[in-house]
């Protein structure tokens, strides 16, 4: 796996940075200056060694897209950490599904700007490259010699789970040995202004950006824009055996479904009807009881939504009260970082499983009284919980009444 | 400008997109930028940009298309900048 996160870059970087709690979130001079309401958000810190390990000079040059910054060092990450090496020969089957909401806003403005100036010809040769979907694949998929399916996915906030998904489907239908999946998400004004247009940030913690965000909290107002990317080497178990490689966990299966902006669902709120049946149609999938799973990381953005979304889970595993298995948000750290949340969320939830422990749940002080009418308070760790996890659900719901969920399993070579 | 000051600048500015470091080092007239320095082809025109830039010269498309090699770029510059 590979990671670039807000409050950490690197996986032992970040999995202590998620188990003692460190928030990601900054105060942002550009925001303000910009008039923006929300003035904070969740930008990873990436060093000049990180970034000369991961481009070269002249990769680095006129290089603006943050989002395939990230994902091109999550990537890279990922493929060291599954002991791969990358070689002159063509890997065909190795495979990479790296999605991504829109990439490289920022050259895109450069771009813009030049056009208009009546400067086209001054673009260069990395406009495309920068700025297309699949820029971050494309670009992964040279670095490390893919030769199988090499795509991007796009489907708003569900991109990192989906990916994940369609990734097994492909190993699952014997057409690839390895798929690569994540997901990368810019960071900036460009990408995060339309949210501010929608109200729907918090502009209250301008001067205490590390409190703003509240999943499931009773004074959540809003969720604090992020970036970043994840990555995750899906492979066969056969192969991965084969080869002798460090298994973290295993993907028991999963479910993709829309709202279809039906029955209360729109443009930016689910059908609740859909969700549950993207859940339960998930633990199906993976051939499991409901009362087996130990731990949810939730999509949970810090919003009145939050409320609905433990009632779904709720309702789709048909569990309460002290019954209920713990939640944790891994937005309360870093913010919601858009396209990238899924794969982020994945890539924590992961190392809980493989390290035995649920990490806590930041500025929950109070929990939401609809959500405390559902579930126990217990089920909500604010505090570090060094516990062995066999089971751990993982949603992701996005725009456009998207949805996705996946059902991971510790893994133990018996 | 004499041409052998022009290649000398030219070479600078190549440098960072060659990919045979060997040919680049016996760097000659006749050197071709894809062949001999193995410069990615979609890099040729950030190589034209750069020598805008540095002699503050605007090359036209008919003329970057002469551009395959250092002589035939050393002649464009060097008819661009007797023409400024």
């Amino acid at each position: 796996m590979g990671i670039v996160a807000p409050n950490a870059t690197g996986l032992s970087q970040f999995e202590q940075a998620i188990k003692v709690g460190k928030s990601g979130i900054e105060f942002h001079q550009q925001l303000k200056d910009l008039k923006f309401s929300c003035q904070i958000g969740g930008i990873p810190e990436i060093s000049q060694v990180i970034l000369d390990n991961n481009f070269t000079a002249l990769e680095q040059r006129g290089l603006l897209a943050t989002g395939l910054i990230y994902g091109g060092i999550a990537g890279q990450e990922a493929w060291k950490d599954a002991q791969l090496e990358i070689n002159d020969e063509l890997d065909t089957d190795t495979g990479i599904i790296f999605g991504t909401g829109v990439l490289g806003v920022e050259k895109l403005r450069e771009a813009f700007n030049k056009i208009d100036d009546k400067q086209v010809r001054r673009l260069g040769s990395t406009s495309v490259l920068q700025t297309m979907a699949s820029g971050i694949s494309a670009f992964l998929g040279g670095k490390l010699g893919c030769g199988n399916q090499v795509t991007s996915n796009s489907s708003a906030c569900t991109t990192g789970t989906e990916a994940l998904l369609m990734g097994c489907e492909r190993i699952q239908y014997g057409k690839a040995k390895r798929m690569l999946v994540g997901s990368c998400s810019d960071s900036g004004p460009y990408v995060w202004g339309g949210f501010d247009a929608l109200r729907i940030l918090p502009y209250q913690y301008n001067d205490t950006p590390e409190l703003a965000s509240q999943p499931m909290s009773a004074t959540a107002s809003g969720f604090v824009p992020s970036s970043g990317a994840g990555a995750l080497m899906l492979e066969s178990l056969e192969s991965a055996l084969e080869r002798g490689a460090n298994i973290y966990a295993e993907v028991l299966g999963g479910h993709i479904n829309s709202g279809g902006q039906r029955e209360h669902g729109s443009m930016t709120a689910p059908n609740s009807t859909a969700v549950k049946s993207c859940i339960s149609q998930a633990v199906v999938d993976a051939g499991v009881n409901s009362e087996e799973i130990d731990l949810i990381n939730g999509h949970l953005t810090a919003t009145a939504m939050d409320a609905t979304e433990i009632e779904n889970w709720s309702q789709a595993l048909r569990l309460k009260g002290k019954d209920f298995p713990y939640i944790n948000s891994l937005k309360s750290h870093v913010g919601h970082a858009l396209a990238a949340a899924g794969s982020l969320e994945l890539v924590s939830s992961v190392l809980e499983l493989k390290g035995g422990f649920i990490f806590p749940n930041l500025n929950c002080e109070m929990v939401h009284p609809d959500i405390l009418k559902l579930i126990d308070e217990d089920k909500i760790p604010r505090k570090l919980i060094e516990k062995k996890i066999n089971l751990l659900a993982k949603a992701s719901f996005g725009f456009g009444d998207v949805n996705a969920c996946v059902i991971l399993k510790s893994y133990t070579n018996e | 400008m004499t041409s052998e000051a022009i290649q000398e600048r030219l070479k600078t500015i190549v440098k960072p997109y060659i990919n045979n470091q060997e040919n680049f080092e016996k760097l000659s007239k006749e050197s071709d930028f894809i062949n001999d320095l193995e410069i990615n082809s979609a890099n040729l025109v950030d190589i034209v940009l750069d020598v805008e830039d540095e002699f503050d010269i605007r090359i036209e498309n008919d003329d970057m298309e002469k551009m395959t090699n250092v002589e035939a770029t050393v002649e464009v510059i060097q008819k661009k900048l007797s023409a400024k």
